[in-house]
């Protein structure tokens, strides 16, 4: 049994849509970029200095109160099933999926943290919390940084702040981001207002599962660009600002769309429901589209408590690739994978009355 | 609706911007989003448009001559990081200095840091990053015209500022 097996059958926290505004808001993600001072960046290290990286950080881990109880996995015992599952949840980068010489991952029993290690940086902390809660994001992240850096020597300079392998981290190295899901602004064809609008903002969007994807099923990351000049609580209190109007846009259209639209919405819920509980094949994009507007279904009122935020957000991240395989005990082929996620989705809506 | 900057042409382009925390809407026609272009286009692909920039101001100086700038720690030298926007070591920021500030200018709008710092760092670099924060409390506190505040803070610079020479003298001595 591999370590990340204990993770399987284990909902993931911040998943839970307990947080505030939820019902817009899935998740809020804070990272924090920091490089040890003494050692080359990513590009310039050697495999011995590898080594040497992942041991310093592992005896600070051990002694830091926050993480000393989570899971620290090196790379040469992950894999690559394992490591595309941990992708699927977060917890890792697809630039730490895809190097190839010696990395490390450290995971809070709960999930609520990772920590890569070398990843573009030496160290890569991430802190998720449900809903739109960055502050508390950022203040998990401050506190395991301070402590962190007892043992660590960070590479810090007087007038750039922490030093980072890309000068668009450098500063305060953080990039806060909140997944929105936005179908009524997407049905209503004011996102694109919206999406011209955050560019100006020094804010980037990007699509659900990961960077340079479209953003499929009306999900979009929202994160701050610029990471140098503005204190950590500034760019934080900025972004939350944009994402309140944003949640403010998409609720007003959410309402015009239940007293305009109301017969037809309805229709589209209730068909992709049909879909849901009927079909024997369903690719990852599909069932994406489906369930997010079985959502919207739930926030207009339509599905009357059937289902429930929390349910499908844990099911959204059941039918990725890896989490079948996982669940499956065995590698499955593309064809497989249609059929068992169709499966899946259809135990899922057995209950549902249509 | 009509644009904003030119005010007579028919606006095509609809961009809203956050002055002092607020989203405010403006309105523009494409000719003056043309000129205006550069402004509108540094977000999107970050790590291209760094990379492109890089090569474009830093090493040619407009002069078409090349400079090669090597950095001494890691032997990175300023063209791979042109090609590839990703920086060798922490030492490749002073030796890349001269077009390496100009580039963070234009991506990041800004040339120093406020806010956190290690707890564990030479007294010098603290003292200086001390000053910087509270240049930034000051220019804000300007902005929101709280000027009993900015006088207390000019003060605090001045002696900040005396402190940091002290130090500089000291060590040159």
């Amino acid at each position: 049994m591999s370590e990340v097996d204990r993770f399987i059958d284990k909902p993931v926290n911040w998943l839970r849509a307990t947080g505030p505004e939820s019902d817009v808001v899935i998740s809020s993600r804070l990272r924090l970029a920091r490089n040890l001072g003494h050692y080359p960046f990513l590009s310039r290290l050697a495999e011995s200095q590898r080594d040497a990286i992942i041991n310093e950080v592992q005896s600070a881990v051990k002694s830091s109160n926050f993480l000393k109880k989570s899971y620290f996995i090196s790379s040469p015992d992950l894999s690559d099933l394992d490591r595309q599952f941990l992708l699927e949840r977060h917890l890792v980068s697809r630039e730490l999926v895809a190097e190839e010489g010696k990395n490390a991952v450290v995971i809070t029993p709960d999930e609520t943290v990772s920590m890569m290690v070398i990843e573009e940086d030496h160290l890569r902390l991430q802190v998720f919390q449900s809903g739109l809660n960055l502050v508390e994001t950022w203040r998990i992240a401050d506190e395991i940084d301070n402590e962190l850096e007892k043992e660590l020597d960070y590479a810090f300079d007087a007038t750039l702040g922490y030093l980072t392998a890309c000068p668009t981290n450098v500063g305060t190295g953080i990039r806060a981001s909140c997944m929105l899901h936005l179908p009524s602004l997407v049905l209503t064809k004011q996102v694109h207002k919206v999406l011209q609008a955050l560019s100006k903002l020094n804010l980037a969007v990007r699509g659900l599962y990961g960077e340079g994807t479209q953003a499929s099923g009306n999900f979009f990351q929202f994160s701050n660009q610029i990471t140098l000049g503005q204190p950590e609580e500034e760019i934080i209190s900025n972004l939350e600002g944009v994402i309140r109007q944003v949640i403010t846009h998409e609720r007003e259209a959410r309402e015009y769309l239940k007293k305009k639209r109301k017969s037809k919405m309805e229709d589209q819920i209730w068909r992709a429901l049909a879909t849901l509980k009927a079909a024997r094949m369903m690719s990852s994009s599909e069932a994406i589209q489906l369930l997010s507007l079985v959502q919207v279904g739930i926030d207009v009122g339509v599905l009357e408590g059937q289902v429930t935020h929390t349910d499908l957000n844990q099911l959204f991240l059941l039918i990725q690739p890896a989490h079948l395989q996982k669940l499956n005990g065995r590698e499955l082929s593309a064809t497989e994978r249609d059929a068992r996620r169709a499966a899946r989705i259809r135990e899922y809506f057995a209950k549902v009355i249509l | 609706m009509i644009c904003n900057i030119c005010g007579t042409k028919e606006a095509t382009i609809h961009l809203t911007e956050i002055v002092n925390g607020k989203m405010a809407e403006v309105h523009i026609c494409e000719s003056c989003a043309e000129e205006k272009g550069t402004e509108f286009k540094t977000y999107f692909n970050f790590g291209d448009l760094l990379a492109g920039a890089a090569d474009a101001e830093g090493v040619s100086g407009g002069t078409g001559k090349k400079i090669t700038l090597v950095c001494k720690d890691c032997g990175m030298n300023y063209e791979d990081f042109a090609k590839n926007g990703r920086l060798g070591c922490a030492g490749c920021y002073a030796a890349f200095q001269k077009p390496l500030a100009a580039l963070i200018k234009q991506v990041q709008r800004s040339n120093y840091h406020v806010g956190k710092k290690p707890s564990r760092i030479p007294k010098g670099t603290r003292n200086i990053h001390d000053l910087r924060q509270l240049q930034e409390q000051l220019r804000k506190s300007i902005q929101t015209e709280a000027f009993e505040e900015a006088a207390r803070l000019r003060d605090e610079i001045k002696q900040a500022e005396e402190k940091l020479k002290k130090g500089k003298k000291a060590k040159g001595e």
